[in-house]
């Protein structure tokens, strides 16, 4: 049992005017209310792609289209305010566009590869089928982060929408195996990535709406005391989820109901690797 | 059945049309008596199949005006053929007025009223190139681009590039001849891009609440500011907002000119005043083309056109008001964030917030499957008024409001989550009802 450290955090939505197309801005809002209903001094802080990104505890990075991903990508790299807070030990959420450019590369609109941040070890390329677009359910990876007291973390769900195969490198872990839908889509069956507190994903929804306890986990990397080892999280007093928790279920069953059949379940397993 | 008169194509081809008009009757009489729903896009799907260029055909000899954009579309398309029709109906026009806004909707259309030498159409922002290819329209409007239905629409920027592709292969207009005049928004940068390749552009400030999308330079990759002054510019290349033919100030149309002419229309909301202007303008050039003159036959008057505007009080129900346990609810549709923040905006015209608001939202195909756009929407303007969620996903509405610190109620049912709303009111008082598309037809079906 860890207690928190600290009870200030700062949340930083980055780039919300390029990365701000998927509704993703929502995991900031909902990390800074999480945390502020348990009574720590939270601040939610947009920032803007024209300004200096400020210091941040958390930083939630959404999705974005091809030109602006570049753009974002770009920024960040002169900026250097996210790198430097991250060997400071800050916590990152990349989502889909957000995740690919925490990786060392991405494509950009005409299908170059770009430099990304190099945060993850992740290569991402054009996937050469159709849109990865629908319902994705994953169960997280055996050694994927543990929440407080090494509870594993329970399903995760969320909707995906994205053109990029990923592949994890030896340097980052995936971060769960796919049930529904197709994640990372590099044919072994993975969604996601992470690597110390920098965590990315394929889920929109926002991901931390429909899954409160990765949000949680997250804020408890953030809350743990300054001097506490990498991976310490933090045990938070629960919050009332009842709501959060009731669209999980709608959602996890709405997807089970309609599990594929014939060759869209072949086509399926053969996109995902399973 | 018959095609328009004087455009009949002879032979082979001539009969291939026929045939295919014949079943575009055919199937919509069969599919609306096996009530399956109003038959408009079933007859116009077997038509082109039978005859794939049979939009071409049906829209020859016509006088066509396209209306496309993310928000406002069917309101637009409503108000330009008012504008044009006349009063009574003195001048016909036909219009996809039942909103199925792409091809097989469009066939079916003119296919049912072959002699109507006018028409007006909603264009899926999608679909647009391929209509301007086909029918050879002479007025396009062109009203805002913003994300809607990510899933299935494509991001916004493409949509862009596609527009301004085609628009770059409209014909200009010139004496004795047909070409296209486009009637475009020129406070959103996208749609401002995306005309900007046509030879001829009527400028129109016609607002735009919502921004988020348009920050990054459709040009260059730039930073576009908004200004409070609505004169947008990129900080990076010299695109920036176009010199203007006409705004919309308040209540007011204002021409280049400098005369002031007030926009007296039943729909409430700023939005809707500025689908009037726009409307109005398109009417204007509609009149004003070289091939004849104005829709009464004389020179078009913009005080004229803006007071037939006043004739559309709902379009398919939207802004309509129904009674429900004594007391009036407005139904309101909003699709997508640009959508939502403007309804907010007109429901803080009333100074009244007592009024419970009911939010019903379903993600079916025609409403875009994922609900992630719901955080785009600030429903935190909300807090302090009655909200019940409703809708297939009322659970993602509920989720959303939690986090907006907005209290609520959730129920299961677009009526039930009305008469929950009202019986809180108390007796006599209404309700406001805004649902995204399927959730709105959803409960005009229920009551």
């Amino acid at each position: 049992m860890s207690r928190p450290g600290r009870r200030r955090l700062t949340v930083c939505v980055v780039y919300p005017d390029l990365l701000g197309t998927y509704g993703d801005g929502g995991n900031g809002l909902i990390l800074a209310r999480r945390a502020r209903w348990r009574g720590f001094d939270a601040e939610l802080v947009q920032a803007p792609s024209d300004r200096p990104l400020p210091g941040a505890d958390v930083y939630a990075i959404g999705g974005g289209e091809d030109g602006p991903q570049v753009r974002a990508a770009t920024s960040l790299a002169e900026d250097g305010t996210l790198a430097r807070r991250v060997g400071e030990g800050a916590v990152v959420l990349g989502v889909c566009a957000g995740f690919q450019l925490l990786g060392r590369s991405f494509p950009d609109a005409s299908d170059r590869p770009h430099d990304g941040l190099g945060l993850i070890d992740l290569t991402t390329r054009k996937g050469t089928g159709v849109r990865a677009v629908g319902e994705l359910v994953a169960t997280p990876a055996p050694d994927a982060p543990r929440a407080a007291g090494g509870r594993r973390l329970p399903r995760l769900t969320g909707f995906e929408n994205h053109g990029g195969v990923s592949v994890v490198g030896p340097g980052a872990r995936p971060l769960a195996r796919v049930v529904r839908g197709v994640g990372n889509g590099g044919g072994d069956g993975t969604e996601g990535a992470w690597s110390g507190r920098v965590l990315g994903t394929y889920l929109h929804g926002p991901v931390l709406a429909r899954n409160t306890a990765l949000a949680d986990l997250l804020l408890g990397w953030a809350l743990a005391a300054d001097d506490a080892p990498v991976g310490t999280v933090a045990e938070l007093e629960p919050l009332d989820d009842f709501e959060e928790l009731a669209l999980r279920a709608e959602r996890l069953e709405a997807v089970d109901a309609t599990r594929p059949t014939g060759w869209r379940a072949v086509r399926g397993r053969w996109r995902t690797g399973r | 059945m018959t095609i328009p008169s004087g455009t009949r194509p002879s032979g082979r081809a001539g009969v291939r049309a026929a045939a295919a008009c014949a079943a575009v009757a055919a199937v919509n009489g069969l599919s609306r008596a096996l009530g399956r729903g109003s038959g408009t896009v079933a007859g116009g799907r077997v038509g082109l199949a039978l005859d794939p260029g049979l939009l071409g055909t049906l829209a020859t000899g016509r006088r066509v005006a396209l209306v496309s954009g993310t928000n406002g579309k069917t309101t637009t398309t409503r108000l330009l053929a008012a504008a044009l029709a006349g009063p009574g109906g003195a001048n016909p026009v036909v219009s996809n007025e039942t909103g199925a806004n792409m091809p097989a909707g469009h066939v079916a259309a003119l296919a049912g009223a072959p002699d109507v030498p006018t028409a007006v159409l909603e264009v899926d922002e999608g679909y647009l190139g391929r209509l301007l290819d086909d029918t050879h329209p002479e007025v396009v409007v062109l009203l805002n681009l913003s994300r809607d239905q990510l899933d299935r629409i494509a991001e916004v920027r493409m949509l862009v590039e596609r527009w301004r592709a085609a628009l770059g292969r409209v014909p200009a207009p010139r004496p004795g001849g047909r070409g296209t005049v486009v009637v475009a928004n020129a406070d959103d940068p996208m749609v401002a891009f995306a005309a900007g390749t046509a030879p001829e552009v009527r400028w129109v400030g016609a607002g735009q609440v919502w921004h988020d999308d348009a920050v990054g330079c459709p040009a260059c990759g730039g930073r576009i500011a908004f200004p409070d002054d609505g004169r947008w510019a990129c900080d990076r290349c010299d695109f920036t907002r176009p010199g203007l033919d006409a705004e919309v100030v308040g209540d007011e149309l204002v021409l280049a000119d400098g005369t002031r002419h007030r926009i007296r229309i039943a729909l409430p909301g700023q939005f809707n005043r500025a689908n009037a202007g726009m409307a109005a303008v398109a009417a204007l050039a509609l009149s004003a083309a070289p091939a004849d003159r104005g829709p009464d036959g004389g020179p078009a008057d913009v005080d004229l056109v803006l007071g037939r505007l006043a004739a559309v009080t709902e379009v398919a129900g939207r802004f309509s008001t129904m009674t429900r346990a004594g007391g009036p609810v407005r139904l309101l549709l909003a699709k997508n964030p640009a959508g939502w923040t403007a309804v907010f905006d007109l429901l803080d015209e009333a100074p009244d917030r007592a009024t419970p608001v009911v939010l019903s939202v379903n993600a079916r195909t025609a409403d875009g499957l994922d609900t992630s756009w719901l955080w785009d929407v600030p429903f935190e303007r909300l807090a302090g008024r009655p909200v019940v969620a409703t809708g297939d996903r009322r659970l993602d509405l509920a989720v959303r409001l939690r986090y907006a610190e907005v209290s609520h109620d959730v129920v299961d049912g677009p009526l039930a989550a009305l008469d929950h709303a009202l019986g809180c009111a108390g007796p006599g008082a209404g309700a406001e009802f805004l649902g995204n598309y399927t959730a709105f037809a959803d409960l005009r079906r229920a009551r």
